[in-house]
């Protein structure tokens, strides 16, 4: 049995991400192969045959797959699919976009955001906001699956000697074109790789008071995140948001300001090695998944953190 | 041009859903059911494509129980003009509902079909861009603007590190997140109207599609509980746990 993984990147750059589907191809069992597809991207290629693990890197390299557009990225994975009994995509927002795309073309169900391999056709998943975890078992020939990152380890990414060798590239399907990108500053830890997690919600006030979380992300060197209604209210970024319809963390520590602890927000971050709330409201349900919970004001709680840290 | 929107009825977002006892599944019964968010938002996009001009109809397409009708009632109490049920009780994973709706779209013709990103109960994020490879038609997924100029859609996406906006030949499909826009309230005169607008059902049998499920559930758990943390009396006590008991800073 082979298993093919989707490399995630930048054309320049391997996403950590594709680390963690890596491991999850590993819990199956079998060869593993990576498939590049961008433009310009060599470098990629490069970096994931060296991953430890890895059995053979495909690199498929053309103008028409460098922005990662669903169309052309299913049409490349599906030219080489019946080579393999298993496709693992990572659950980031490219990884979501096309693996269904691959499915329905092969006609298989898509198992999403899988959390742990029980066999090589069962898998664990979360459904209802990760109030409950779902034993899914799949007859289809091949498997299509997004990877949760934070449900495995990632593999080194130093190690490997893999091959790599160069596909022909599908042609354009010339249904979508790339128009272009914001790219939202942000100097500090990937949210979804960082150790540390830094996030505030509502009961920041405003987007200036966001701001003196700052200065205790850079003492802890963690990353900043954010509830849906602190984005929702303008006071943070969309890409910061935590939570079912944000981003999925599991850093060593996560620490909740001002945040009142909705379904939604838990479903993002309860996987946390340890978490920390800070809130003023004792009543708040944050402090019933917190390991340590401060009910004070964050406005004095905060600065008073960073002294002392 | 018409415009579909493809609606679930789902466990309202504010109920804590249980596991039930012998692991089958979650407890439904007697829950509170609404429209999936996402789905809201994508009814109200349609809705307001439709009062810019750049829509002529928006049909909302159900897919499950007969009480998926009052889904699509609050659909069309939104700004809807018809609705059709896909009716059937049988247990419907995505690629079933992707197959159910290019049959619609088959018959229907929509030149854009909008979809919520995913449905908050089984969390699959899957329909719209498997509907989107079943018609071989481009998607848009995650999307937080949604402009139409003729023949094409300039659609801005949030995608992980920021947003990027892709143009899309019509037909298409677009998958709604969060920030799209706010739905408007629905209120008694529109609920009163709408339940005069026609709603069809049709059965999976009718539109020939086989609903049979591809993924068997072996069993449904609860997550592991969390063992209950400490309250802190201050700072000092916080940063000397995390320090010297947890060890993570």
């Amino acid at each position: 049995m082979t298993i093919l993984v989707i490399a995630e990147h930048d054309n320049v750059q391997l996403k950590g991400a594709t680390l963690n589907a890596v491991a999850a191809a590993a819990k199956i069992g079998g060869d593993v192969h990576v498939l590049v597809a961008g433009s310009g991207a060599q470098a990629v290629a490069d970096q994931a045959a060296q991953i430890a693990g890895v059995a053979k890197v495909l690199l498929a390299d053309a103008p028409q797959l460098a922005d990662g557009l669903a169309e052309n990225l299913a049409a490349q994975v599906l030219a080489v699919a019946q080579n393999y009994g298993h496709i693992l995509f990572a659950s980031t927002a490219s990884g979501k976009n096309v693996a269904p795309r691959v499915a329905a073309r092969l006609d298989v169900a898509q198992i999403s955001d899988i959390i742990a391999v029980d066999s090589p056709d069962t898998f664990q998943r979360p459904i209802y906001a990760g109030n409950a975890i779902a034993t899914v078992q799949s007859a289809d020939a091949v498997k299509v699956i997004t990877v949760r990152t934070t449900g495995f380890d990632p593999v080194a990414a130093q190690g490997g000697q893999a091959a790599v060798e160069t596909l022909a590239a599908v042609a354009d399907s010339g249904l979508t074109s790339f128009v272009g990108r914001e790219v939202a500053k942000n100097d500090r830890p990937e949210l979804t790789a960082a150790k540390i997690v830094v996030s505030g919600g509502r009961g920041m006030g405003s987007a200036e008071n966001f701001k003196i979380l700052d200065p205790l992300a850079d003492k802890l060197g963690a990353a900043l995140g954010a509830s849906r209604a602190a984005v929702d209210a303008g006071y943070a970024p969309n890409d910061w948001q935590v939570g079912q319809t944000g981003k999925i963390v599991a850093p060593q520590l996560y620490v909740a300001i001002g945040i009142s602890g909705a379904i939604q927000h838990l479903a993002g971050m309860k996987d946390s090695k340890v978490i920390v709330a800070i809130n003023k409201d004792a009543e708040a349900p944050i402090f019933g998944v917190a390991d340590y919970g401060l009910v004070a004001d964050l406005f004095q709680a905060v600065p008073e953190l960073v002294n002392a840290l | 041009m018409k415009v579909l929107v493809p609606v679930k009825r789902v466990v309202d977002y504010n109920v804590k859903v249980r596991v039930k006892s012998d692991q089958s599944g979650v407890d439904i019964a007697n829950v509170k059911m609404s429209m999936n968010p996402f789905d809201e938002i994508a009814i109200e996009e349609a809705t307001r494509l439709k009062e810019k001009g750049a829509a002529s109809e928006v049909i909302a397409v159900s897919c499950g129980v007969a009480q998926c009708q009052e889904t699509l009632r609050t659909a069309m109490a939104i700004g809807a003009d018809r609705a059709v049920l896909v009716q059937t009780d049988a247990d419907l994973q995505p690629l079933a509902v992707a197959k159910l709706l290019k049959a619609v779209v088959d018959k229907e013709q929509p030149r854009l079909v909008i979809l919520g990103k995913q449905a908050i109960d089984d969390d699959a994020n899957q329909t719209g861009q498997m509907l989107a490879a079943l018609l071989d038609w481009p998607q848009a997924t995650f999307a937080s603007k949604v402009e139409i100029a003729g023949d094409t859609a300039t659609v801005t996406r949030e995608v992980d590190g920021g947003l990027e906006t892709l143009s899309l030949k019509l037909p298409a499909i677009v998958t709604t997140d969060l920030r799209l826009n706010e739905p408007r309230y629905v209120t008694l005169p529109n609920i009163m109207k709408a339940k005069k607008k026609t709603l069809d059902t049709v059965t999976p049998e009718d539109l020939g599609v086989d609903v049979a499920p591809r993924l068997k559930t072996l069993k449904v758990s609860e997550p592991p509980a969390r063992s209950a943390g400490i309250t802190v009396p201050d700072v000092a006590t916080l940063v000397e746990k995390l320090k010297n008991e947890a060890k993570v800073i």
